[in-house]
């Protein structure tokens, strides 16, 4: 079940290189960024307000193009490869939950009847199979979220990258929906590329830590997380998630020092 | 009722409705019957009013006719005024349609070509802030059939409001839901289609609710300026023409069913819009409180 290789084994999946933003004004959003992603990985980009992550995670996306730098795939990337999950579950209020779901597929010109148990099955996997035929606003904040999360798994793609996708919402929320996205990545064996601001967040989810700094937004450290996976509750309150987590925590002071 | 919100409560709250719940329930009932009670009692006061004023100061008919007069008007001309009713009605629909496909049209196509938008919009403004009534006899000079002179003064009034507000509706897509879409590949018919249309749906009900009104206003000043003669006559012509012969209970009861034209049009697109909306946008969501 489990398709994701152990960490030395892994190949690259793409790779980022000197990448510079600058935005109109003189805004340097990113300097001199690199980052070896591999398959398999997950890797979250740690950092203050303003350092960069947004940024990183859409020129990544092809959203916007590097000011100077290279962003290389190893194999050309297709339609499907990529998902994407907002801080906002970004759903269309008009279709319902598996409407939403479909539109990955929609977009590539798949029948529905043809996606159908795809998205069934993803429903399955985020929990809202019972919810098929809701319309997004009668449900909670969390299950809008995990809707946003399935349409951003259906398609299998390589690599999913999520912007502070559970900022939002409570801790309970937020821990359970952890849980939920360790388990279904190791079922589909995708990479992800998780931003976010909470340390103890990126250190249950993450094999390696990417932390920031602001002005101009750099990689101060990458730090390890060779805790083994399924990582579950247990490893929260373990003495090894302890440390790690300090360590994050000195980076991210190192961080704003440097930003200060 | 800091007790009813704990979580632990939540299954007895079907069984108990507790009094906060009563309350409001009942709150809504009494304006529910007060919507329609109290205009219509406002209604009942104002003709018994109207019909004093006139008895008590021996107002001749000719001047100011009383409630029952016009009413025997209403009735006794229902066959002509009925005809005339058909009439504006059905300029007053055509030109709602056109103004509907040529306003959403339009702003379909401002939105693909910023070319033709930038090129084309001045004008629509133009033809929007001058006034119809002095156009319209311009328009009846040139074009020989009074059925289209009527038309296209009708759209010159009401297409504007369905082009603007589709026009805003087609440009507030959300952005990560179009960033979405660019990301999945989709081609520009696909996010117009699947994105633009649906996100533009509620502001282009809004304004055909807007050019509903408005296209009758079109249609009445067109007769108006037309006159009579090849197409019969609506209901604008028949209040002149009474106003000429000082059969002025005519004149109300004509103006009684051009308002309950109007009437009869925003409730039937507000009906449409609600249909069309109530499943998932937020406008239509009942709240408690
Ligand atoms: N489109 C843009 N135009 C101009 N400046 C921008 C633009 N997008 C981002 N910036 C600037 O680039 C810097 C980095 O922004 P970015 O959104 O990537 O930060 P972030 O790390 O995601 O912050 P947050 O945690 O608050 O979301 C900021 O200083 C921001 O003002
Ligand atoms: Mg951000």
């Amino acid at each position: 079940m489990a398709r994701i290789a152990p960490f030395a084994e892994r190949s690259e999946l793409l790779r980022v290189s000197a990448v510079d933003k600058v935005f109109p004004g003189n805004v340097a959003a990113l300097r001199a960024m690199s980052l070896e992603v591999r398959e398999g990985d997950f890797i979250s980009l740690l950092g203050p307000s303003g350092c960069g992550k947004s940024t990183a995670l859409r020129l990544i996306a092809g959203l916007s193009d590097p000011t100077a730098g290279r962003i290389e795939w190893s194999t050309p990337r297709a339609k499907g490869d990529l998902g994407v999950v907002f801080q906002e579950p970004t759903l269309m209020p008009w279709a319902t939950v598996a409407q939403n779901v479909y539109l990955p597929f929609r977009l590539e010109g798949t029948p529905y009847s043809a996606a159908k148990d795809d998205i069934l099955q993803t429903l399955k996997l985020v929990g809202l199979e019972k919810f098929q035929n809701a319309y997004p606003r009668a449900l909670s904040g969390g299950m809008k979220m995990r809707v946003s999360i399935a349409r951003a798994m259906v398609t299998q793609p390589k690599l999913i990258l999520m912007d502070e996708p559970f900022a939002a919402l409570d801790e309970i929320t937020r821990f359970k929906l952890n849980n939920d996205l360790l388990d279904m990545q190791a079922r589909i064996g995708c990479t992800v590329i998780f931003v976010t601001h909470s340390v103890f967040e990126s250190v249950f989810l993450s094999d390696r830590i990417v932390v920031m700094a602001a002005r101009p937004g750099r990689v101060i450290e990458e730090l390890h997380v060779d805790a083994p996976h399924p990582r579950d509750e247990a490893f929260r309150t373990s003495a090894d998630y302890a440390a790690h987590c300090r360590a994050a925590s000195q980076a991210l002071e190192q961080a704003m020092e440097a930003a200060a | 009722m800091s007790v009813t919100d704990l979580p632990g409560a939540k299954a007895g709250k079907a069984a108990t409705v507790d009094a906060e719940e009563a309350r409001r329930a009942r709150r809504r009932r009494v304006e529910q019957t007060a919507r329609y009670v109290l205009p219509l009692l406002v209604m009942v006061l104002a003709i018994w009013l109207w019909d004093r004023i006139v008895v008590w100061n021996d107002i001749p008919h000719f001047i100011l006719p009383g409630p029952s007069r016009v009413w025997a008007s209403l009735t006794g001309d229902w066959n002509l005024l009925w005809d005339s009713a058909l009439l504006t009605g059905r300029i007053t629909l055509m030109a709602l349609a056109i103004a509907v496909v040529g306003g959403a049209g339009l702003a379909i196509l401002f939105n693909q070509s910023r070319m033709v938008e930038l090129s084309l919009y001045p004008y629509a403004v133009i033809l929007q802030v001058t006034p119809v009534v002095s156009i319209a006899p311009l328009i009846f000079i040139y074009v020989e059939s009074k059925t289209v002179g009527m038309l296209m003064c009708a759209w010159i009034v009401a297409f504007f409001p369905v082009l603007s507000s589709t026009t805003l509706g087609l440009n507030s897509v959300d952005h990560n839901l179009r960033d979405l879409f660019r990301i999945y590949g989709a081609t520009r018919w696909q996010r117009l289609w699947m994105l633009q249309l649906p996100s533009a749906l509620p502001y282009f009900l809004g304004g055909l609710k807007i050019a509903g009104g408005l296209s009758l206003i079109g249609a009445v000043v067109a007769e108006l300026v037309a006159g009579t003669g090849g197409v019969g006559t609506g209901l604008a012509f028949r209040i002149q023409e009474a106003g000429y012969r000082l059969n002025i209970a005519r004149m109300f009861a004509a103006l009684a069913i051009v308002a309950a034209m109007g009437v009869f049009i925003f409730a039937a697109l507000s009906l449409l819009s609600h249909m069309l909306l109530r499943r998932w946008h937020e406008s239509a969501i009942k709240r408690e409180h």
